[in-house]
């Protein structure tokens, strides 16, 4: 298991560092970071002044080189842009980030489970209809529409939340909303399909026949085999919200580290896209091994393989 | 963007749902502004945005002061000065002046501010707006004189725009990345926070100086970056911003309409045009032959894309610079009235009577750049659109593969033709003409001392580039300025945010 996990591991950091250095080299046919860097003011000598002072005018690979070798002792520099360290700025950002992301999974499967479940007790009932309806809806309607949408109606129109910014947790309500709202269809469509199938099978008919109580049939022998594609389902969803919520994080005024992502791309201010995008990548890495403890837990049958 | 009509939608729902009555945050006497863009650093020396400007001036000082009404010179940190030759200028500095930090303002301060600066290592993000000055001699205590690299004429407009005054002990300690976190300067605001590209909290500096400024009256400005437009609206409605600017011409028109609300626009420096690759470095292409190029500037409606597009104060431009700059002479420029008969002519004189196809490239205000391709293809000219990011643009702009772009300038709201038509004519990188009697022309105008010398010579530069047809100038950009009706404000013409002029109703 032991060697098998730090192989897994291994593997990973190959595929993050893999991801870097294409996003180096993308970064650079996208445009002249020198010219990105001096500003829309900037004339053509400002440019070239630039362009030697930051060192782009030396080869590629030894520029990536450069950033590897101290990647590698923890130092990703200082970001070209803000002229701060690229760690604190990152760990300045990632707070919102982690926030609105841990919101977001939550809210989402504290609907899209117990809906899911409901769907799958009575298919083509009302309640399978009225869910089906909610998660096409969430799946069609662009984030930025539903957002500020909750703006008009929360923060304008009823006063009740603010409109934008993170500076207490009433800020946080309507972006979890629509981040989690995103999340949720996949994950209640594949709970209540999961419900479904487990509900039809042997064991569940044993349990019911020996005289168990519903509440338990349903969720002691049922949910607990139907869940574990959802967990690894929300595993990614959730590094997903962690780097994705570039758009969310956007409309409300977040500043949280998917932002940062974004803007740092147009700016080529390459040393924080790089930290970035290896952060984001041992997300991805962290929580789908997570979801496999998860689902080792979850389902003994997998604790042996 | 194909989101933009859906978002216009969302801006009329707000608007319609915005029934109640604004509230100000004037009790608490604390003006709440928005920023677009993340502003990278505070210390004015190292960025180069708008954003950066305006706190510039709200916390900085520079030794001169360009009243934005009159254009005239007057003296702020500096109460007089002259020039001992073509390289030397004299300053008396004001005396009693002290810094936030209560470090007392002196000829030590220019001496290191300007030294610092003007040396390249340093890294001053926009070298052309110091690389002018060689150095700083103390003469005395309050007396200081200034050396330049070369003669430069503009150097008083400079020093009266970008070039502001630092503390030398403090500065020399905390240095860029420090004086971007905690900004120490003597001008009529003091910072109190700072949160990088976030939020900026300002508050009146009781101590200010008798400064050709004024006196700031709002105690407090506190200013967010939210980056969406439509978010921008929506605090305004809720009341949790009080002043929103360069808000997109069709959202003001019907802000404009609601009776909370003041909405202002103002003209800015910037300048669109079309920029043609007159020199053929992006190899064979038709721009070459002035008759294309000709008719080019005939193909186009300057004053309907003025009336249908950009709105507000903007103007038809016929010359390579904004018209109040000094030097921008409007008489020397040729005029090319809406012909697109004229231009059909003209391309089948050089040889294209049925047209050409050739590269378009933009990266600002795609709906203007479109609009210019109709005009274009209506007398023939197709083009392959190409709409890129600023930096990948400038790329092929320095390496000379741009036949045809629609570019824009701002000039660093320096009201000297050299800020715009110098930095494009004078065979650097960026200049598609390489015409040698335009060089010979900006550089006469550009280093003589005499105002009417430069003057004839800006116009002959001008003459000559726009009978060329090395452009052709579009027009002048504008902004909007929109407040809660409690806030009183003036905008001025260079999109500089001047919260020393603002107070409450």
């Amino acid at each position: 298991m032991l060697i098998f996990i730090l192989k897994r591991l291994g593997l990973a950091v190959l595929v993050a560092f893999t991801v870097s250095f294409i996003s180096f080299s993308l970064l650079f046919m996208a445009g002249d970071p020198a010219a990105a860097l001096a500003g829309e003011t900037a004339s053509g000598e400002d440019i070239e002044s630039i362009r030697k002072l930051y060192g782009f005018d030396r080869p590629m690979l030894v520029q990536y080189g450069d950033w590897l070798i101290s990647a590698l002792q923890f130092n990703f520099g200082e970001s070209y842009y803000f002229r701060l360290p690229v760690s604190s700025l990152i760990v300045d950002r990632l707070g919102v980030t982690m926030t609105l992301g841990v919101c977001g999974i939550t809210f989402a499967l504290l609907t899209a489970v117990p809906l899911g479940v409901a769907a799958a007790i009575r298919p083509n009932s009302i309640i399978d209809r009225v869910a089906l309806f909610l998660s096409v809806a969430g799946q069609a309607m662009p984030s930025f529409w539903f957002g500020l949408i909750l703006i008009v109606i929360f923060a304008i129109q009823l006063g009740w939340l603010p409109p934008s910014g993170a500076s207490s947790p009433a800020h946080f309500i309507m972006p979890t909303i629509v981040l989690g709202y995103y999340a949720m269809p996949a994950i209640m469509r594949l709970t209540r399909a999961g419900m479904l199938d487990v509900l039809s099978s042997d064991y569940i008919r044993t349990a019911r026949a020996k005289g168990a109580p519903e509440g338990r049939v349903l969720f002691r022998h049922a949910l607990r085999n139907a869940i574990i594609p959802v967990v690894s389902l929300a595993a990614v969803q959730m590094g997903f919200m962690l780097g994705g919520s570039i758009v969310v994080e956007s409309i409300f005024a977040l500043h949280g580290a998917g932002f940062l992502a974004w803007e740092s791309i147009a700016r080529n201010d390459l040393p924080t896209v790089q930290a970035l995008i290896l952060v984001f990548s041992m997300f991805y890495i962290v929580f789908t091994f997570l979801a496999d403890v998860l689902n080792a837990w979850l389902d003994p049958r997998m604790r042996s393989s | 963007m194909k989101q933009s009509s859906l978002r216009h939608a969302i801006a009329g729902l707000a608007i319609v749902a915005a029934s109640g009555a604004a509230y100000a945050d004037k009790a608490n006497d604390t003006l709440r502004v928005a920023f677009t863009k993340e502003l990278e650093n505070v210390d004015s020396y190292f960025n180069s945005s708008r954003e950066g400007v305006v706190l510039q001036r709200a916390v900085w000082d520079g030794l001169i002061y360009r009243d934005p009404a009159t254009n005239e010179y007057k003296g702020n940190l500096a109460t007089s000065w002259e020039w001992i030759d073509d390289l030397t200028l004299e300053f008396k500095l004001r005396e009693g002046v002290t810094f936030h930090n209560g470090e007392p303002f002196n000829a030590d301060d220019v001496v290191y501010t300007v030294d610092f600066v003007a040396k390249e290592e340093s890294g001053v993000k926009t070298q052309r707006n110091v690389n002018w000055m060689k150095s700083a001699e103390k003469i005395d205590e309050y007396t200081v004189r200034i050396h330049l690299k070369d003669k430069f004429p503009a150097a008083i407009e400079f020093l009266s725009g970008p070039v502001s005054m630092y503390p030398n002990e403090y500065y020399a300690e905390a240095g860029p990345s420090g004086m971007g976190l905690e900004p120490v300067g003597t001008g009529p605001y003091k910072v109190v926070s700072v949160t990088p590209g976030q939020h900026f909290v300002l508050e009146k500096n009781e101590n200010y100086h008798d400064s050709p400024k004024g006196q700031p009256e709002i105690a407090n400005v506190d200013i967010r970056t939210i980056p969406d437009v439509n978010t921008q609206m929506a605090a305004l409605f809720s009341g949790s911003l009080d002043l929103i600017w360069q808000v997109p011409a069709d959202q003001a028109e019907k802000l404009a309409e609601m009776d909370q609300f003041t909405v202002s626009n103002e003209s800015t420096m910037r300048v669109g045009y079309l920029s043609m690759d007159a020199a053929g470095r992006s190899g064979d292409t038709p721009f070459t032959d002035v008759r294309v190029r000709q008719a080019v500037n005939h193909a186009i409606n300057r004053q309907e894309l003025v009336d249908a597009l950009l709105k507000g104060e903007s103007k038809v431009v016929w010359t390579p610079c904004f018209p109040s700059q000094f030097g921008c002479e409007q008489d020397a420029a040729a005029q090319y009235e809406y012909d697109p008969e004229k231009a059909k002519a003209l391309l089948a004189e050089a040889g294209y009577p049925d047209g050409f196809k050739t590269e378009f490239y933009a990266y600002r205000n795609r709906e203007y750049a479109e609009a210019i391709l109709s005009y274009l293809n209506a007398v023939g000219i197709e083009s392959d659109f190409k709409f890129l990011q600023y930096s990948a643009l400038r790329e092929l702009n320095m390496t000379g593969d741009v036949p045809l772009a629609f570019l824009t300038w701002g000039s660093f709201s320096i009201n000297d033709a050299s800020a715009m038509v110098s930095q494009f004519f004078k065979h650097g990188s960026l200049d598609d003409a390489r015409d040698d009697q335009v060089l010979a022309d900006l550089e006469v105008a550009d280093s003589a001392t005499d105002p009417e010398v430069r003057k004839e010579h800006y116009a002959k530069a001008i003459e000559r580039i726009t009978e060329q047809a090395y452009w052709a100038p579009m027009f002048s950009y504008n902004t909007n300025y929109v407040s809660t009706n409690e806030v009183e404000y003036t905008p001025t013409a260079d999109e500089v945010l001047r919260f020393t002029t603002m107070e409450w109703k």
